[in-house]
């Protein structure tokens, strides 16, 4: 048989391209009832639980975008804890102008990606190393700048407005709700975000970053639009933050810890994968919760975990789960199927 | 007067952010390391000065005999073991790696030190004296023996590296070590030296920030790594003697800050930062080294 038999004799119809090696349907529907057990808490569970679900929420926000950030756009940020701050303060601000919390919270994230724009501006001349502490130095000047304003409490900070003569039971509810929506739309986006266009040249990036960029790809505009959507996801968990405590304060709210914590669950559970930060926060919150008497300790335990997972177990948590078993909750990538992949991968399976 | 007291000052105080710059910048410049701890290690350092002078009764200036020696075999240590390891895998590992390392130090340090601040030597005469020129400016002898050492340092640094047969190494190591590597160095025991002597300029800036002022857990990051960057950036990634006019410029900015109003020193500081990062963004001294 001839080369141009050989190469052409295979029928065009017999591979075709997918997301999943499963249905994704069954994924998506487990994962609406999920969503909805959860929003149905806080009519089943104390308001304790629920508070230490708020924070659930806010940690897994807040990995999620550094998970985009990092393990997908390669920047390191470690200033993250300006969104955070300025979150808090959009909502403070709207707030004392008659907004409620409530309300204020989507306007003040969106507020958010857009200081993001002048930000990235300012620190995208770094790279790797130095673009983290330049992070560091803005997140550290805008603090700075917010604690000259002493209308919004200036350095000490004040309680945070626009809930009075609210039922403390319904108020513990929507706290709840708001953190658990922003929960599910930050992890929405960034799944929508990496299966589009902006995921194909971020993973040509990782790959490599040369040629992706000589062969067209926007690489400078697809890092702005991390850095934005980022700017937003840590704006809505820093303004869920405000609600939640009641109050904001710079040194609180613009403290470097939140960026430890987003990375730490990130880097545990998983770098690059959107199921990582999910395992990463569980195991977050129960280490902070076990360990919740002790301090700092939880943080201490957390970094040095992370740097084992970091040096050891590269891909995290879910990578390990992934490698046994191959799945994704999420799937962003594509697979090539032929007529015989599951014959192949029946036979890989017996071998391997 | 105020305003020249102001410049002097800040002059005097960008020594100690350029002993704080230049072990930053020798890691970054030879290995390609960004040192998230860097700050933090600088604050064991003072806090094992601390512990050296109260128990062997050492004079408080002569305690970096014993620090610098610790710290350097720490910074080689480091270096060969989890700094190696994740350079080998890659930049990204190496910043989680340090950013980890920074969290620990500093959080163990709160756990079993507390939160006081402390400081070397308070009651010293050279720590407190000062001589005065007219009625106005007042320069501390600390400061400038702060300043002197730090000149001394980059000094020391710029003939190591360029002269001495060593240095040499270093920077063949630096540019190429797989080459360096193939003409028979072991880069990775190059790289190791090349932290210890970087961790030996940190015992110094941890001992000296801790006689100038108070050390705490949270300094490290706070104060030591921003201003030690911010100086590295001013004054041009790659350049030692940059780092000392970026250290001078930090502390220039940062004392006429004060000067128009005293909750303004560290914005001041960080608004030249990032007015250097928009107009000149290579910093102000640059040997065209783009990282």
């Amino acid at each position: 048989m001839s080369l141009a038999t050989e190469t052409t004799a295979r029928p065009a119809g017999n591979f075709r391209v997918t997301r999943s090696q499963r249905n994704v349907a069954w994924t998506g529907a487990v994962a609406l009832i999920v969503v909805a057990v959860f929003a149905f808490f806080p009519y089943i569970v104390y308001s304790g639980t629920t508070a230490i679900l708020v924070q659930a929420f806010i940690v897994l926000t807040l990995a999620s975008m550094w998970n985009l950030l990092a393990g997908y756009a390669g920047l390191v940020s470690v200033g993250q804890q300006a969104f955070v701050g300025l979150g808090a303060y959009f909502v403070l601000i709207l707030a004392l102008h008659g907004f409620s919390p409530f309300a204020a919270l989507p306007v003040a994230a969106i507020v958010c990606g857009v200081a993001a724009l002048p930000m990235w501006w300012l620190v995208s001349r770094l790279r790797s190393g130095y673009f983290a502490i330049a992070t560091w130095v803005l997140a550290a000047t805008i603090m700075l700048i917010i604690e000259k304003f002493t209308s919004i409490g200036g350095g000490s900070g004040m309680p945070l407005p626009g809930f009075t003569g609210m039922d403390p039971t319904l108020l513990t509810a929507y706290t709840y709700w708001a953190g658990l929506a922003v929960t599910v739309l930050a992890l929405t986006g960034v799944y929508l975000l990496l299966r589009g266009r902006i995921g194909l040249v971020l993973t040509a990036v990782r790959d490599d970053e040369v040629a992706a960029r000589s062969s067209g790809s926007r690489v400078g505009l697809a890092r702005l639009l991390v850095f934005v959507v980022a700017g937003v996801g840590c704006g809505a968990a820093g303004g869920v933050l405000a609600i939640s405590q009641l109050q904001v304060q710079p040194s609180a709210d613009f403290s470097v810890q939140w960026t430890a914590e987003m990375a730490f669950a990130t880097i545990i559970g998983g770098l690059g994968t959107i199921e990582g930060p999910i395992i990463g926060t569980a195991v977050y919150m129960v280490l902070q919760q076990t360990l919740a008497s002790y301090n700092a300790w939880y943080l201490i335990v957390l970094g040095l975990v992370a740097i084992l997972v970091a040096l050891f177990a590269r891909r995290g948590l879910w990578g390990l789960i992934d490698e046994r078993l191959n799945i994704r909750l999420f799937p962003v990538g594509y697979w090539l199927r032929t007529g015989d992949t599951a014959n192949r991968r029946a036979r890989d399976a017996r071998n391997g | 007067m105020a305003w020249v007291n102001a410049i002097i000052q800040g002059v005097l105080t960008g020594g100690l952010y350029a002993l704080f710059a230049c072990g930053l910048s020798l890691m970054f410049g030879v290995m390609k390391v960004v040192n998230l701890a860097h700050g933090d290690l600088a604050v064991v350092a003072g806090y094992i000065a601390i512990g050296v002078i109260t128990v062997t009764h050492v004079p408080v200036l002569w305690s970096f005999v014993i620090v610098v020696p610790i710290m350097a075999v720490l910074g080689y240590a480091l270096q060969r073991t989890l700094i190696q390891s994740s350079l080998d895998r890659g930049v990204l590992t190496t910043l989680i790696v340090t950013f980890g390392l920074s969290v620990v130090i500093e959080n163990g340090l709160l756990e079993f030190f507390t939160a006081n601040s402390r400081g070397i030597g308070a009651n010293l005469a050279l720590v407190t004296g000062a001589f005065t020129i007219g009625s106005q400016i007042s320069i501390a002898y600390l400061l400038l023996l702060i300043f002197a050492v730090a000149v001394a340092v980059l000094l020391g640094l710029q003939y190591f590296l360029s002269r001495s047969k060593y240095g040499r190494l270093i920077r063949a190591v630096a540019d190429d070590k797989e080459a360096a590597q193939l003409a028979g160095a072991d880069y990775r025991h190059v790289f190791g030296v090349a932290a210890a002597v970087a961790f030996a300029t940190v015992a110094l800036g941890g001992i000296a920030f801790g006689m100038y002022s108070n050390l705490d857990p949270t300094t490290g990051t706070d104060t030591i790594l921003l201003f030690a960057f911010a100086a590295v950036v001013i004054g041009g990634l790659g350049s030692l003697w940059g780092t000392l006019l970026g250290g001078v410029v930090l502390g220039v900015a940062q004392q006429i800050g004060a000067q128009i109003n005293i909750s303004d020193e560290l914005l001041a500081g960080y608004i030249v930062f990032l007015l250097v990062l928009v107009l000149r963004p290579q910093g102000l001294i640059s040997r065209g080294v783009q990282s």
